[in-house]
């Protein structure tokens, strides 16, 4: 794990990023068809507007507090605490926002900005559904058309949320190539939006895809960790030692870490190790990647020999990618965020340890998190506090756990 | 010797007509057979020909050369092996080669590496769709340090100024995006498109070559008074999807490639 970050006045390596390209060092640009090129452009320059906007950043507040729910809790988990023997736990709970996850967050920010833009339709990628629905819900609110792609291997672990979408007035579109999963969904997404460019936002979901996605979706996550900092400085009159999240394209995880970066804090990432890193059957691309170019950016990748994308595994559909935003890839390098891993089995202990300790019902993606928070918490002493990204709730993965736990759950 | 993209313009423009520009997947439907259909599409009076080096995520192109990329891939086909393909046929052609790959290959392979292998193969020029200007400048250096043309796109989206910035980095030809979606959708040749490639031939010597979602020779002759080139992508992958088995897929898409190549040999019929 990385030393403490000594603090000083200097600028940092991590910090005022990305430049005007949209690069993060080496990782992030704009790699589309030119078709796109225009509307990103276009875009960048909406978003720079409407940050210099107040009357934006205002309606923004006002549907995160009154329609999200922010700001969300941070919930000290005491009984995990103690039966890992370490140090102080907080969950910042954005599992309790409006649909049940961070993607809300996001999907607000974007939907005004596409309203802003003039756009009628709103297209989206899903891989666990969460996106899915919190940009089903957040087209619902603002009276727009919207399409969700997602593969059909997600369709069938993430039922419940294809009900929830259809429910908000969204379609569906079930992805057949590839995986089946998310990679093909975004796919299939950005050849919906070549096609329609002109009439159509596509509200990508991760802090991923051409510039300025993963610097504009960092932005509208960025609560999670400004609201965490200032709630556990009022709580417990200091910055907590490590800060952790799950990490699958990376949203949540550079969403609590940014407003730290400056901060003496350590921060862990975990990706998904699905079944093993040996196995080849997982999500880890940062632990076990390339930097390579996929979906519109250069970024950390699962690839082979021949710079074909392999597919990612993981039990968490949100996690199953086989890339990590071009943010995750400077901070890797530069050491400033360290990365582990948990595999499914792991996660699902985590997933029913907290169930079972404190009441809550985690999200698999979450769980991951959760499963290396017991190792930093229990090597940490009592006086040190680790904080977790709780980034959603576990509903929509009762009946894959109930599926795959079996009598398991009797007890 | 291989023929240059320079070359193979000129001669159409000789002969009085727009330039023919097949493309077809790299090791599809199967490597022995993608052999054969270049060859059959050299016969067929063809000035360029496109060859794909398949990707596990071709996000510019429809449904057919995604299928068509996924059966390549799943035959071992490799960047590799579709350039090795192109040396073999290249002194043997009497179009110029050109290669369409999507930017992740060429990176893994190494820029440089790319662009000697590409070059010592008798390819004249190299399409890389997920590529802009704006991030090109490494592959620009390898590729005309290898004596590569770098075929760039434009688009119906892309406006003035942007133009002028991808013809600083164009060789060969203009690649011009014929609509706005992905490759292999249905294509109406009206006057948005005739105002769209007047627009991009203006003020430039560069050659202009429209394509996507051109598959019938009414197109192509239609188009042949507009371009300085026409290309088919999935209309001619359809066929050799669709032949009996590989050993027939040269000999069907052969059959169309001679009737798009008659439509733009007549020219626009008015």
């Amino acid at each position: 794990m990385p030393r403490l970050q000594p603090s000083s006045t200097e600028p940092r390596p991590w910090s005022q990023q990305p430049d005007q390209a949209g690069r993060f060092g080496a990782y992030g640009g704009r790699f589309v068809p030119e078709t796109l090129m225009p509307a990103l452009g276009e875009l960048a320059a909406a978003y720079d507007e409407a940050l210099g906007d107040p009357a934006f950043q205002a309606e923004l507040d006002e549907l995160l507090e009154h329609y999200a729910g922010r700001a969300t809790p941070l919930y000290e988990a005491r009984n995990l605490s103690a039966n890992w023997g370490g140090a102080r736990v907080f969950l910042k709970r954005e599992d309790l926002t409006h649909t049940g996850a961070h993607k809300i967050n996001n999907a607000l920010g974007q939907v005004l900005l596409a309203k802003r833009m003039g756009k009628k339709r709103i297209i989206a990628e899903t891989g666990a559904g969460q996106h899915g629905v919190a940009t089903a819900t957040a087209a619902a609110l603002m009276g727009l058309d919207c399409v969700v792609y997602m593969g059909t291997l997600d369709m069938e672990r993430q039922a419940l949320n294809v009900t929830r979408m259809r429910m908000l007035g969204t379609r569906v579109e079930p992805v057949t190539s590839g995986s089946r999963s998310l990679k093909d969904a975004v796919n299939e997404a950005l050849r919906d939006w070549v096609t329609n460019v002109r009439t159509t936002h596509y509200i990508l979901g991760s802090v991923v895809g051409p510039h300025p996605y993963p610097r504009m979706v960092r932005d509208f996550q960025a609560v999670i960790g400004r609201e965490a900092r200032a709630q556990i400085l009022a709580r417990t009159g200091r910055l907590p030692d490590a800060l952790m999240a799950c990490v699958g394209a990376g949203s949540n995880a550079i969403g609590l870490f940014h407003p730290f970066l400056d901060d003496p804090v350590q921060m862990i990432g975990v990706e998904a190790a699905g079944l093993g890193l040996a196995t080849g059957k997982h999500s880890a691309s940062l632990s076990a990647g390339t930097p390579g170019v996929l979906h519109g950016c250069s970024l950390y990748l699962l690839q082979d020999e021949h710079g074909q994308v392999t597919e990612a595994h993981s039990i968490a559909a949100g996690l199953d990618y086989p890339g990590v935003g071009p943010e995750h890839g400077l901070l890797k390098d530069l050491g400033r965020v360290s990365y582990l891993t948990a595999t499914d089995e792991e996660a699902l202990e985590a997933f029913m340890e907290l169930a079972r300790a404190e009441g809550i019902i985690p999200a698999l993606e979450s769980s991951h998190a959760l499963a290396r928070a017991k190792d930093v918490a229990s090597v940490l002493g009592s006086e040190a506090m680790v904080l977790v990204c709780l980034s959603g709730r576990g509903d929509k993965d009762v009946a894959q756990v109930a599926e795959r736990l079996g009598a398991r759950l009797e007890k | 010797m291989s023929v240059s993209i320079d070359q193979a313009f000129a001669l159409a423009r000789q002969e009085g007509r727009s330039a023919f520009i097949p493309f077809m997947t790299g090791g599809f439907p199967s490597p022995e057979a993608c052999r054969e259909i270049v060859l059959a599409l050299d016969g067929c009076g063809a000035d360029v020909i496109e060859l794909g080096i398949p990707f596990s995520d071709p996000l510019a192109d429809g449904p057919v050369i995604q299928a068509s990329s996924k059966q390549a891939l799943d035959q071992g086909v490799t960047p590799a092996s579709v350039l090795a393909l192109a040396a073999e046929l290249s002194p043997r052609l009497k179009a110029a080669l050109v290669v369409m790959t999507y930017y992740n290959p060429v990176l893994r392979m190494g820029l440089q590496r790319f662009a000697a292998s590409a070059s010592q193969a008798g390819v004249s020029g190299v399409i890389v769709p997920d590529l802009p200007p704006e991030e090109a400048g490494p592959w620009l250096e390898a590729a005309r340090g290898a004596g590569l043309d770098t075929i760039f796109m434009a688009a119906p989206t892309t406006p003035p100024e942007r133009l002028e910035v991808i013809r600083e980095c164009c060789r060969g030809f203009l690649y011009y995006v014929s609509m706005t979606g992905v490759t292999g959708a249905g294509l109406n040749v009206d006057q948005e498109l005739a105002r769209g490639v007047a627009r991009v031939r203006q003020g430039s010597s560069l050659p202009v070559a429209v394509g996507f979602g051109v598959a019938e020779a009414a197109q192509a002759r239609a188009l042949a008074g507009l371009a300085d080139g026409v290309i088919v992508g999935s209309a001619l992958v359809k066929r050799a999807q669709q032949a009996a088995g590989p050993g027939q897929a040269a000999e069907a898409v052969g059959a169309l490639a001679r009737e798009l190549a008659q439509g733009l040999a007549q020219g626009p019929s008015v």
